[in-house]
């Protein structure tokens, strides 16, 4: 579905060169849940950025869904999920999702069906009329999800879009999410930076350790695809959350800490 | 909330304004006295300061004198009439309008090729902000006297003046308001591969209408200001500006008072219209509520 190639990319600044991606390598399967985990500046909303066309690699090859990334990107093969929510303030919760279907031309009967569809996956029902500053920020990003689930690409596209949420609100929407990676089959590309929140939601952990950013570790999760919040306390949970964590910490170890 | 505003801006306005009536009448009477004592003799106190305040020709016009006056111009005279102050306002209206409406085009065309195109950014906007330190007194006979001998006279001329000074402020406002929008909601539209006039209208020019009101505000202010300044030179005989000019040939104080506080009016009534637009259309954005 996605494969990532030997990928480089180096940002020049003002400050010289930074070394953002290093011979970054990775494969994502139809149907996964791929979480990127990993401390600031190691690189994960790159890499995201990088498979969206929204960087260019300066070395190294990216496929999404058998093409390029920007041909992928202008075939509309994705939906992005920001950090923020980015709802337009002018425009009702519907309308907010209408919003990428204007761009892509659906008609208004397609817009209404596939609006009211979205709606009730993220179970936002009896909200389409309200306006953004009217919700909390969970029924916020849920729009947000919403939104780019409306177009019915196959790879969706995280951007740690529980990040700004607190983690009462975020464990009821990582419920949600997986509920909602069920039903629709999507292949999931979410970056994070919380251990927990990888390991129950992944089928597949890459992480990723800083300067210059690289993969150190991919765990391929033994977990069950249906979970509850109480797999969280298994022996497996716990295992793979010290795996990731041992990860973590050996990508440090490169920088004399 | 209605109350809350009733108190906290119209008692102070109130209070100001009692202020500068009472300076007013007080003005009148030193700057009057010399008039009234070669007209009249032998007038006692009350009775000269009576004088002082109702002169034909007076050198400081009293509040009163200048309401009649308004009054009188206003309402007492047929508003085709050359002496009414309506037909003057009107005329002058007319040129702030068709000026106001040139330069917001102009202004908004301007900003939008700055935002898009990085040759004009880097050129565009060192002129337009030159344009603005030439004094518009030195530049309004001239454009007068230019299309004046190419045989364009009347409102153009004067609406030409108030493009002058109108645009400036669009084009400051929109440019910033139309660059709003975060990197973020740029990259977002790019996921959903939107074309640029996309990107524009649905996310660069809604972003940007609050900066825009703003700027319309300062904008027909302004307008108004070259609608006027563009009656001066041109020997104009209709028209706010040329009713001062007239009242100060004659020696008609009152005349040039009442003109000035009928711009004065004017220019406050399009401003309240403009933020009665802004609140009615952000409202309904529900970007203000």
């Amino acid at each position: 579905m996605i494969s990532v190639e030997n990928v480089d990319l180096t940002f020049e600044t003002n400050d010289g060169p930074v070394h953002a991606l290093k011979e970054v390598s990775l494969e994502v399967k139809e149907g996964d849940f791929v979480s990127f985990i990993g401390p600031s500046g190691c690189g994960k909303t790159t890499l995201l950025r990088v498979i969206a066309a929204l960087e260019t690699p300066t070395k190294g090859n990216v496929i999404v869904n058998n093409m390029p990334p920007d041909d992928a990107r202008k075939a509309r093969e994705y939906g992005y999920v920001f950090q923020a929510a980015g709802l337009y303030p002018w425009r009702t919760v519907s309308g907010n999702i209408k919003l990428p279907l204007e761009i892509m031309g659906y008609s208004s009967k397609e817009k209404e069906e596939r609006t009211k569809k979205v709606i009730e996956l993220v179970e936002l029902k009896g909200f389409e009329k309200k306006f953004p500053w009217q919700l909390s920020g969970g029924m916020q990003q849920r729009a947000s999800i919403a939104r780019a689930l409306a177009f019915d690409a196959n790879i969706l596209l995280m951007d740690e879009p529980f990040g700004a949420l607190d983690e009462i609100v975020r464990d009821r929407l990582n419920g949600e999410l997986l509920k909602l990676w069920e039903r629709t089959s999507k292949t999931i590309c979410f970056v994070t930076h919380s251990i927990p929140e990888a390991v129950y939601l992944s089928t597949k952990i890459v992480v990723m350790s800083p300067r210059p950013g690289r993969i150190t570790d991919v765990i391929q999760s033994p977990l069950p695809k249906e979970r509850t919040l109480e797999i969280r306390d298994s022996k497996e949970f716990i295992q793979i959350a010290q795996r990731v964590r041992e990860g973590l910490k050996s990508g440090h170890l490169d920088e004399d800490l | 909330m209605k109350r809350l505003i009733i108190n906290n801006s119209i008692l102070p306005i109130l209070t100001i304004l009692l202020f500068i009536v009472i300076v007013w009448y007080l003005a009148a009477i030193p700057m009057n006295s010399e008039k009234v004592t070669r007209q009249f003799k032998n007038l006692s106190f009350t009775e000269h300061v009576e004088k002082t305040w109702n002169l034909k020709k007076p050198k400081l016009p009293t509040p009163h004198q200048i309401v009649n006056e308004i009054i009188n111009t206003t309402f007492y005279k047929k508003i085709s009439s050359k002496r009414s102050l309506v037909y003057h306002g009107w005329i002058t209206l007319k040129a702030t309008l068709a000026g106001f409406i040139l330069g917001t085009f102009l202004g908004i065309i301007l900003a939008l090729g700055i935002v898009h195109n990085r040759a004009m950014d880097l050129s565009v906007m060192p002129w337009v902000i030159a344009s603005q330190t030439v004094p518009i007194l030195a530049i309004a006979p001239m454009i007068i006297v230019v299309m004046n001998s190419v045989g364009v006279t009347g409102l153009l001329p004067k609406a030409i003046i108030s493009m002058y000074l109108s645009f400036f402020p669009v084009v400051v406002g929109m440019v910033k308001g139309l660059r709003s929008p975060d990197q973020m909601q740029i990259d977002q539209m790019r996921t959903w591969s939107a074309s640029p006039n996309q990107l524009l209208w649905r996310l660069r020019f809604p972003s940007s209408l609050p900066y825009l009101f703003a700027s319309l505000k300062v904008g027909i202010a302004a307008s108004l200001i070259g609608a006027i300044v563009g009656e001066l030179p041109s020997g104009a005989i209709s028209g706010l500006g040329a009713r001062m000019l007239a009242g100060t040939y004659y020696g008609q104080t009152v005349m040039i008072w009442s003109a000035l506080f009928a711009a004065a009016f004017l220019a406050a009534s399009l401003v309240f219209f403009i933020s009665f637009i802004q609140n009615y259309t952000l409202r309904k954005m529900a970007i203000l509520r």
